[in-house]
């Protein structure tokens, strides 16, 4: 029995949710999706109308239902989570308590009713004040205990009757307007037409306290693509929607797209996984303690102490980058080398490094120095670098900038990688740091929640 | 962007429809190489059992939506920033707030420790001191300056130097000193909503999302794009690269997280479930990378097992959307920033009993043997 009026705005919606780009509230994007499965005949929720006393409440299911529902379709094995979403598609305005203005999904007898499409978030509603005056206008005009305002309703119509006393008579004159059309209405479907309009108002104007959900992040409303699709005005409009009933508003069609990637495997992830498992505090109790569970920050102290622990130093050995990022690796690492006579690669690597960090000011200072101590001829620390690395690196120092040494960075590291650390970690300095702190018995080790299949190194 | 005129015989359709095919065979090259999904390989690795996640501490101080938060390197201490135009830097192992700045623009959409950037199109710096006394908004500094709002920001390693993103569609890289920009990187064809910096020693990349649905990589020194993803079916609100700096992960407002893998040059696993129909704001890793903490519009964090492609666990209690998640520096505890004004910490209780439900296992299958003789023997 859907007129023309129905049919448009229920393909508006099924549109809206197709062209995903359009949507200006996009915090829930797939919410017509799932209305559309609950609304399905066949296999969504079954509506009826409940006889009680004297009166018919039509067009409803209960919360249990809703729960059932969501645990069976979506794929949820807990109800905390089933309450916990469908609240928030309450919260939303997809479906609502038809006898709460708070809108909260209980897992009861409740009484629930769907919204008309029109009236989803997802058709960019900002409606105005005045509306919100004309509707809570009209309610007083209505004689129905039922329909009483509550408090913070009372309270905002009286705020909204200062802020507009100018126009006041206006919004009177529509507010009685649309009081008549209401009467003209089959008193059945004027029921559901109340509810859903008050709903609408619950997710607009919510009860005070409640979230507004209609909040949109600032970021994604400055950037509106289609101002011309954000209704304003609710009761404005030519085609009003008081013309249609919404009791038979078709589930509008939306496209699922399923589309399942063909995937790739890296090794390596897994690798790098495992191989950190042990030093994941989310996976692995930290030695001693984790200090937020035991209020105890030894670990932390520890961490900033000259002395590493084990664990970290058995870090190292992981790859160049774990000794290069730890400052006390560094430190072991620069020991190492300079007992060697080695040292300045390192120092010269660290000096680059620090150069891509400096205010741009400092930089041909740095470079030049840089240059003087490790490349120019007769330099007191001489690095050796490819003729071709060398070639480049004398050209760039002319014209000084932060990757002036780039090339000659990439070499070295090269170097320092396949040489002088395999023989740090190899050496007794390292052997013996490692070894130090060995007296942690084995019984004490915290256990980790998962076994590592192997530990591969995970050389970079 | 390099911008040409048409040349002879294009028209926009014919260049549009050019673009299309490349993107298709683009795809097709890509799909040769592959063979199997993430979690299929990861069939081999352990279930992660007895994961127990729980919210211990709720920082409350912040008069409007938190927006932005960021853990300090003392692996205690938090900056963040809220729409209530303040910026608190928080203890919060002991919930005492240290500083707090507040801002002539209220809306400071994202926050470092120490650049702050905002809706006013500009990124400040802000030193901070152990004096409480000194006036530190007098000491603002600005840095950045774009055509558009300010999205997110990086110091690279060192407080010399800021990366940012925008609203105006690109990313560039700052000198702090002198506010002079270093480099501008361009091609996101819409508001780019975050970025991260490769956390490698030698690397010079970082990865950007935006409101194009794309995720690109970009060389710093070039300021070319040097690798690009387009999965998502909405804007991608947040990426965040694996420790090991070979993957990334995308939160997006389809209701998905994706991760990427760089060297396979393409996505190896979507994280969704029929559940999730709230658009993902933020992630982050855990330090191993085999989690996934990501938070939702609906209120909620979902924790991934990154490799299983499952949904570990889910933590409730934030009141309002979550707009950010942080695991702190050695990566012992997460943050969580949310709408509702708070910010939370939340750890693992997990104590490795994961060897008690192995005992289980063996008792089982003791008795069970035992009972096959005893019936044998009969």
């Amino acid at each position: 029995m859907a007129s023309d009026c129905g049919d448009v705005s229920a393909l508006c919606s099924a549109l809206l949710c197709s062209l995903l780009g359009v949507l200006g509230n996009m915090s829930a994007l797939c919410c017509p999706e799932v209305i559309a499965r609950m609304q399905d005949e066949k296999n969504g929720i079954p509506i009826r109308t409940v006889k009680s006393f004297l009166t018919k409440i039509p067009s409803v299911f209960s919360g249990s239902e809703i729960v059932q529902w969501m645990m069976k379709n979506l794929d949820i094995e807990d109800q905390v989570e089933a309450l916990h979403l469908g609240t928030l598609m309450a919260a939303h305005g997809y479906f609502f308590p038809i006898s709460d203005h708070v809108l909260t999904l209980k897992d009861d007898g409740t009484f629930y009713r769907f919204q008309t499409p029109y009236f989803w978030p997802s058709n960019c509603w900002e409606p105005e004040n005045t509306d919100y005056a004309v509707y809570l206008c009209k309610r007083t005009m209505q004689n129905k205990a039922r329909l009483e305002l509550a408090d913070y309703e009372a309270e905002s119509l009286a705020r909204l009757q200062r802020a507009f006393a100018r126009k006041w008579e206006f919004i009177f004159m529509q507010a009685e307007a649309q009081a008549k059309v209401d009467k003209k209405r089959d008193k059945i479907e004027r029921k559901i037409l109340d509810s859903q309009e008050r709903a609408f108002w619950d997710v607009h104007r919510p009860v005070p306290g409640c979230v507004n959900t209609t909040e949109v992040d600032i970021k994604k409303s400055s950037r509106m693509k289609n101002p011309h699709k954000t209704r304003k005005s609710v009761y404005g409009l030519q085609n009003d929607i008081r013309t249609h009933s919404p009791t038979h508003t078709p589930a509008p069609e939306v496209k699922l797209t399923n589309k399942p990637p063909i995937l790739v495997l890296k090794n390596s992830l897994l690798g790098y996984t495992e191989q950190y498992l042990e030093y994941d505090p989310f996976l692995t109790p930290p030695d001693p303690s984790n200090p937020w569970i035991s209020d105890d920050t030894t670990l932390w102290e520890l961490e900033a102490s000259k002395e590493p622990g084990q664990q970290r130093v058995k870090r190292w050995a992981f790859g160049i980058d774990e000794v290069l990022k730890d400052p006390v690796g560094r430190e072991q690492f620069l020991k190492f080398l300079e007992s060697e006579f080695s040292s300045e690669n390192l120092r010269f690597w660290l000096a680059v490094q620090e150069l891509k960090k400096r205010p741009i000011r400092e930089v041909p200072t740095r470079v030049q120095e840089i240059w003087q101590e490790f490349l120019a001829p007769g330099a007191p620390s001489a690095i050796n670098v490819d003729s071709k690395s060398y070639d480049k690196t004398t050209q760039n120092v002319k014209d000084p900038g932060r990757y002036a040494f780039e090339d000659a960075q990439e070499h070295i590291y090269k170097l320092m990688k396949s040489d002088s650390y395999s023989r740090f970690i190899r050496s007794s300095a390292y052997q013996e740091l490692l070894q130090a702190k060995k007296k942690v018995t084995k019984s004490n080790k915290p256990q980790s929640l998962c076994k590592p299949v192997q530990t591969k190194k995970c050389c970079k | 962007m390099a911008c040409q005129g048409l040349q002879k015989g294009e028209t926009l359709e014919s260049l549009k429809r050019e673009s299309e095919t490349l993107k298709k065979k683009l795809e097709e090259e890509r799909n040769k190489l592959n063979d199997v999904e993430l979690h299929q390989v990861a069939e081999k690795v352990e279930v992660l059992s007895a994961l127990s996640i729980k919210t211990r501490r709720v920082l409350k101080g912040h008069g409007n939506k938190v927006l932005c938060m960021d853990w300090c390197k003392d692996k205690r201490r938090m900056v963040s920033s809220s729409q209530d135009g303040k910026v608190i830097v928080w203890d919060a192992f002991t919930l005492n707030k240290e500083h707090g700045v507040p801002l002539p623009c209220t809306w400071v959409l994202a926050c470092a420790y120490a650049p702050l950037s905002g809706l006013d199109n500009k990124c400040s710096v802000i030193p901070l001191s152990l004096d409480k006394n000194e006036n530190l908004a007098a000491k603002k500094k600005s840095v950045a300056m774009h055509t558009n709002y300010v999205s997110g920001c990086s110091f690279t390693n060192s407080d010399m130097q800021l990366l940012t993103s925008s609203g105006d569609g690109t990313c560039a890289l700052w000198d702090v000193e002198s506010g002079q920009l270093l480099q501008s990187f361009h091609g996101h064809t819409a508001d780019v909503l975050s970025l991260d910096l490769a956390p490698s020693e030698t690397g010079n990349t970082f990865v950007s999302g935006g409101c194009d649905m794309k995720a690109n990589v970009w060389d710093m020194r070039s300021g070319q794009n040097i690798q690009s993803f387009e999965s998502h079916e909405s804007d991608i609100n947040c990426v965040k690269y694996y420790p090991s700096g070979d993957a990334f992960a995308s939160a997006s407002d389809d209701a998905t997280c994706r991760f990427y893998d760089l060297r396979a040059d393409r996505e190896v696993a979507v994280y969704q479930k029929d559940s999730i129909i709230f658009g993902a704001s933020t992630c982050d890793f855990s330090l191993s990378g085999r989690l996934l903490f990501a938070g939702y519009n609906d209120y909620t964090i979902n924790v991934w097992d990154v490799l299983k492609g499952t949904r570990a666990t889910i933590l409730f209690g934030h009141e309002n959307r979550v707009s950010r998640v942080r695991v702190s520096p050695d990566g012992t505890a997460l943050g969580s920033a949310s709408w509702d004004s708070t910010l939370r910490v939340s750890w693992s209780f997990s104590t490795g009993s994961n060897y008690i439900f192995r005992f289980i296992k063996l008792l089982f299958w003791v008795n069970s043997r035992l009972v096959l003789e005893f019936t044998v023997a009969f």
